[in-house]
């Protein structure tokens, strides 16, 4: 896939994502479009995976943490061809397996997440074993910001470093926004790059919009021998619709008809600019 | 008796009891500058915004982290506050449940633990969201008064009672609005279950959000069989009410249970763990969650699945009553 074709792919996933919202009216909208270019680079350019023999012990891992995202994940996943992008008609409805949150009843879910500060534990018991396996498969985790309070996170953060889990990819989606208010308002991560290499960690700070930087990042593990690896990506709730950057009633807003077409109209000027 | 009378009138349809509980806290708080609510990035589903705007002094934001939201209301408790912790039932109950269990109860801190879009109330979001557990669980944990109120009026009830009580309690609550279910008995207790509709062929027993379609299915069974149905709001689930528990068994009459809830080790094995070793006789039924992966789709959809609705209580009462 071109660089171009990447970015095309970008706009189209959240074309997709807020149909989806639309349609099921109900998602996390704000939390998905910030999370969508890492995905999308993640997705494309940086896991191995492979739709049609997902269980492959090979595969890389990706275990999504901040799981009520999970419209982002499913868009990408059936543009990857985990499923047909007709399953996501039923998202939401009664007896569907395409719910609110990541389940492993859907092809591409490496867990059921949805609770807040359980992924990277498990990322770190993934990567323990790949470890212990001699395997070079890389885990990788989305963590919300304002997620990072939960206790389990630190734990893990512990663990990792005790471990020296190089092969473990711990990616923030920092938008600096949770639902109450902004992180800063709510509970404060100052100085994280320190306290995270305070833990053990290696850092590196990306635009969490720029596919290239992603990709330059995530493709250049580990960045130090012996060390789990953490990237902070800088983004925007709520990313590539105007109405909705950084207004935190769009957490889990569904657009209106009106709005869903601003938005849609929206993302057809910047598909125009590529 | 002025009870029969609800059978004949429509129900007055109120707010969700998480808004009631906000709205009631709110009130207390004005006056009562002890109050202090403890939230976990939780105060916009716990309707409490108005109250962190009015009262910047009287809550503690502890961000997305439940323990230390526990272990925080515990601290508050134990200097003299009266802590109100407050986070979706499903984190509360599972994610801090060795701090309710030690910080809490057995260290006899009275806080308030306040579990909001309890049980299925989160629908689609899936299990990840749902309570099924928090009944059997805190049941387990000595030192725990645990109330599930049916309407609005149990609600504002409960919480005004919780405020001067001395002793942990969890209160929980889900977010559909519900009617009002019983105008006539205003009396309400912990640990007194409240008969919100005579009858005497059969008894329904219910709580929380459940009670409202045990009573819709009374009515239908009045209706179609002219079958008289007890219906009982179980608001407390411990301690449960054992004397009138004991009534029902000296009636023989057959039961039904009803609970937004996994029944194993929910309302309903506490009622017959109760009465079968008391002797009871009564044909007993248990309606709620089944011990499975959960259905997936809104609440309704979940309760129609289950039979946590009027038909589903209808049938299993034709079966009981054959
Ligand atoms: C353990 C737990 N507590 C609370 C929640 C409810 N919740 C869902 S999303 C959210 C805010 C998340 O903020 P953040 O991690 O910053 O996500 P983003 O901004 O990327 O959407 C909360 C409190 C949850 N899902 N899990
Ligand atoms: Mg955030």
């Amino acid at each position: 896939m071109t660089d171009k074709e990447l970015k095309l792919k970008s706009v189209f996933l959240r074309k997709n994502l807020l149909k989806y919202i639309y349609k099921a009216k109900a998602g996390h909208t704000g939390g998905s479009l910030s999370c969508v270019d890492i995905l999308n680079v993640l997705y494309n350019r940086v896991l191995n995976v492979d739709p049609s023999n997902f269980k492959n012990p090979n595969r890389d891992r990706y275990i999504q943490s901040k799981g009520h995202c999970v419209e982002a994940l499913f868009v990408t996943l059936s543009d990857r061809g985990f499923f047909p992008e007709s399953d996501l008609e039923t998202l939401c409805q009664y007896q569907s397996h395409y719910i609110g949150h990541p389940t492993k009843k859907v092809n591409g879910v490496e867990q059921n997440t949805g609770a807040l500060g359980h992924g990277l534990p498990i990322c770190v018991g993934e990567a323990i074993a790949a470890k212990l396996d001699k395997k070079e498969h890389r885990i990788f985790t989305l963590l919300g910001d304002g997620e990072l309070p939960e206790g389990s996170n630190w734990e893990a953060f512990l663990s990792a470093s005790h471990y020296k889990l190089d092969n473990l990819y711990a990616i923030l989606d920092n938008n600096k926004q949770q639902i109450t208010g902004s992180n800063q308002e709510v509970m404060n991560t100052d100085s994280l790059r320190d306290k995270l290499e305070a833990f053990g960690w290696s850092v590196r700070e990306v635009d969490g919009h720029n596919l290239a930087d992603l990709d330059e990042a995530l493709n250049n593990g580990p960045f130090e021998a012996g060390k789990p690896n953490f990237i902070i990506a800088h983004t925007i709730k709520g990313k590539g619709i105007s109405y909705m950057e950084r207004v935190l009633k769009w957490h889990h807003g569904v657009p209106s008809p009106e709005q869903y077409d601003l938005a849609l109209s929206e993302l057809d000027a910047t598909e125009a600019l590529i | 008796m002025e009870l029969d009378k609800i059978v004949e009138k429509d129900l007055k349809m109120g707010s969700a009891n998480q808004e009631i509980f906000a709205k009631t806290l709110e009130s207390l708080a004005a006056t009562d500058k002890s109050i202090i609510v403890v939230t976990s990035d939780s105060r916009g589903s716990g309707k409490l915004v108005p109250f962190g705007q009015k009262f910047p002094e009287q809550i503690v934001e502890v961000g997305i982290a439940e323990q230390n939201l526990v272990g925080v209301a515990a601290g508050l408790a134990s200097a003299g506050k009266k802590s109100f912790a407050i986070s979706p039932a499903c984190f509360l109950t599972a994610r801090a449940l060795e701090q309710i269990k030690n910080d809490v109860a057995y260290s006899d801190n009275p806080v308030k633990l306040v579990g909001i879009s309890a049980g299925v109330s989160y629908g689609a979001l899936g299990t990840t969201h749902h309570s099924l557990h928090d009944f059997a669980v805190l049941r387990a944990i000595n030192n725990m008064i645990i109330v599930a109120p049916a309407d609005n009026f149990e609600t504002e009830q409960a919480v005004l009672l919780a405020a001067k009580l001395e002793q942990p309690i969890y209160l929980r609550f889900g977010k559909k609005p519900m009617p009002f279910l019983s105008e006539e008995n205003q009396e309400f207790e912990f640990g007194k279950g409240r008969i919100i509709r005579k009858g005497n062929n059969l008894t329904i027993i219910a709580n929380g959000e459940t009670v409202y379609p045990a009573w819709q299915a009374a009515k239908a069974l009045e209706e179609k069989h002219g079958v008289s149905a007890k219906v009982i709001s179980m608001h407390t689930i411990k301690p449960l009410d054992t004397a009138l528990l004991d009534e029902l068994a000296a009636e023989g009459k057959p039961i039904i249970t009803v609970e937004e809830q996994m029944v194993n080790g929910g309302l309903g094995e506490a009622c017959a763990s109760y009465l079968f070793q008391k002797g009871a006789r009564n044909r007993f039924h248990i309606i709620g969650i089944p011990d499975e992966y959960t259905v997936t789709g809104s609440q309704g959809e979940i309760f129609n699945h289950y039979g946590i609705s009027r038909d589903g209580i209808l049938a299993q009462a034709e079966t009981l009553l054959k």
